[in-house]
């Protein structure tokens, strides 16, 4: 699926809170070269572990919201009655929460009372860290159109890659199947997806599963906290079989993945206990199915 | 009473606590439980409710007639989804990025366009142990769970205490979710990540005003400072789930753990009347506030 030299890394879950961040921030201190690449724009947390030095800010629209002028609106409420959206009131105010920005209430609009706005969508950013450069956003709290700002990071670190001659990106990922996970998945080379021995766990991998053969990207498997539930592990393990998918490690419960993250270290920098030792494994496995 | 679960990290609880509430109070209460989180709908592990009903959610999408259309591209102009494009004598339909607002075919000059039913996911409905129970799904490969949860909120029966299990983040389907709620539970865990993304859920139900509380969860895990935010922040936090082994196997085996570990039930029933308390306190306090910017406006 990948255009050109550069090799894409995605990190994903389906369910969210198996440990996507802490196997990126592991991978940042293990891969020699690389460009960084936080793509969760909804609660991106893994700048709070490689404390990027930010070089260039850039406020991101991908939208538009729909803005009434009072002084030319009639009541007439035509606009009300094309909105696919509930997001004209009774008094005709425009709820800004439930606006898609679509453009019908504007060009229905008979006093050309609605015009279209920019909206601010959010923030991404091209950073230094101590383990390579890193392209990441924020979704400003409650925006839309989180699809489109992982593009955009996703291009930034493309192009990053490109310019420094860097031939691998690491992309940590959002949780569920939907919009940023879709454009996520762009040209992605491996998907390495993170289960956890739940039941729960055990539903949202299958789901991802047929997501990444729904756009044909291949992918790894890695089972986290595998002694939790060493029954749902082996289920996981013949899911993975059946799907003609490697496991590439199964890292065992350890307090000590809690400590690093207190200490807003990777794992495998804070310690070498098992689950460091297992992470140290799993990459490079991946380092020789990227090349 | 519209409660909604929802949090800013994945994984940190949300479906525990949403199902642990609904089994507490269905003795006592007419309760509704909605599972928002349509990418990844996972509280029918926990409740197994007997399934009864079953409909599609679809999204009107554009049918282009090739003998009508005059490939004159205003359609592709006006979409603001790039759902649609003319390329010499050829328009075409992307409906993956279609939001279905029908602005095409408003603008079609030929009326060449149409709409067609475009299945995005599914709704079902049943119930579970005297809980009525409905769930949403996003077919995978569809982006769109945005229109799958505002189909499922018309199931809302205000006549009942809905409990609405969101999915994780801060963006449109978590607002949807949110949305009309009367309270905000978060849930969170006392860790670096838990903290940082605990903020930027208080945020977005800040903005959207609605009284809020939170639980810790895995609590004696991690270290304080989530108790310190909300602390400084004035937000209460309404219950501490420890760090409990037994708990995590019972949740890995799909098994509530209220219904297994003895004085839950009790805690969330307090729990309920807690967010009763909190739901009166914090609406005249968000009216007050409101109230104040309105005659700062005026004056």
């Amino acid at each position: 699926m990948s255009n050109g030299a550069v090799k894409q890394l995605l990190v994903i879950s389906g369910k969210g809170g198996t440990g996507k961040t802490t196997l990126v921030s592991s991978f940042a201190s293990l891969a020699k070269v690389k460009v960084l690449s936080d793509c969760d724009v909804d609660a991106a947390d893994l700048h709070l572990i490689l404390k990027p030095n930010p070089k260039v800010e850039e406020e991101f629209s991908g939208g538009k919201i729909a803005v009434k002028n009072d002084e030319l609106c009639t009541d007439c409420g035509i606009c009300r009655e094309y909105c696919r959206y509930d997001a004209i009131d009774e008094n005709f105010n425009i709820d800004e929460f439930s606006c898609e920005g679509c453009g019908v209430c504007e060009y229905v609009c008979p006093e050309d009372a609605i015009t279209m706005e920019d909206v601010l969508s959010g923030y991404s950013t091209e950073s230094e860290t101590a383990y390579g450069d890193m392209a990441h956003g924020e979704l400003v709290a409650g925006e839309e159109t989180s699809g489109k700002l992982v593009t955009n990071i996703k291009q930034k670190a493309q192009r990053i890659a490109e310019e420094t001659g860097v031939d691998l990106i690491i992309i940590d990922g959002s949780p569920g199947i939907g919009c940023p996970v879709i454009a996520s998945l762009a040209d992605v080379d491996i998907a390495l997806l993170v289960a956890e021995p739940t039941l729960s766990g055990l539903n949202d991998l299958e789901r991802v599963i047929e997501l990444v053969n729904h756009f044909g990207i291949q992918a790894h498997i890695v089972i986290n906290k595998y002694d939790i539930n060493e029954a749902i592990t082996a289920r996981i393990e013949e899911l993975a079989n059946k799907s003609n998918l490697p496991i590439s490690g199964k890292i065992p419960y350890d307090p000590t993945v809690t400590d690093a993250m207190i200490h807003e270290k990777s794992i495998v920098e804070y310690s070498s206990g098992q689950a460091s030792q297992e992470i140290k494994d799993i990459w490079t496995k991946l380092e020789k199915s990227l090349s | 009473m519209q409660i909604t679960i929802s949090a800013g990290k994945g994984g940190t609880g949300k479906t525990t606590v949403a199902v642990s509430l609904a089994l507490a109070l269905k003795d006592n209460y007419a309760i509704q439980f909605l599972d928002c989180d349509v990418e990844e709908p996972d509280s029918k592990i926990f409740l197994k409710p007997e399934l009864q009903s079953e409909e599609s959610v679809n999204l009107k999408i554009p049918y282009v007639n090739d003998e009508v259309c005059t490939y004159c591209g205003e359609c592709g102009e006006a979409c603001q989804f790039n759902a649609i494009a003319t390329f010499g004598e050829n328009t075409l339909v992307y409906p993956e990025l279609c939001h279905g607002c029908g602005l095409c075919s408003l603008v079609c000059p030929v009326d060449a366009i149409t709409e067609e039913d475009h299945k995005i996911g599914e709704l079902r409905s049943g119930t579970a142990n005297g809980i009525a129970y409905h769930e949403g799904d996003l077919t995978i490969g569809s982006p769109m769970a945005t229109p799958i949860i505002s189909e499922l909120k018309k199931k809302i029966d205000p006549e009942m205490i809905s409990i609405l299990d969101s999915p994780p983040g801060t963006a449109c389907p978590v607002i949807e979710s949110l949305h009309g709620s009367d309270f905000a539970l978060l849930v969170t865990e006392p860790t670096l990540f838990g903290l940082h993304d605990l903020k930027l859920s208080v945020d977005v139900v800040k903005e959207l005003k609605i009284p809020v509380g939170v639980i810790i969860n895995r609590f004696g895990l991690g270290d304080n400072r989530v108790e310190e935010y909300c602390e400084t922040e004035d937000i209460p936090v309404l219950l501490r789930i420890p760090d409990d082994r037994t708990i995590a196997e019972h949740y890995s085996n799909g098994i509530p753990f209220i219904e297994k570990l003895e004085g839950w039930k009790e805690k969330f029933l307090e729990l309920f009347q807690q967010i009763e308390d909190e739901v009166e306190l914090q609406s005249k306090k968000l009216e007050e506030i409101s109230q104040e910017y309105n005659e700062q406006r005026c004056s």
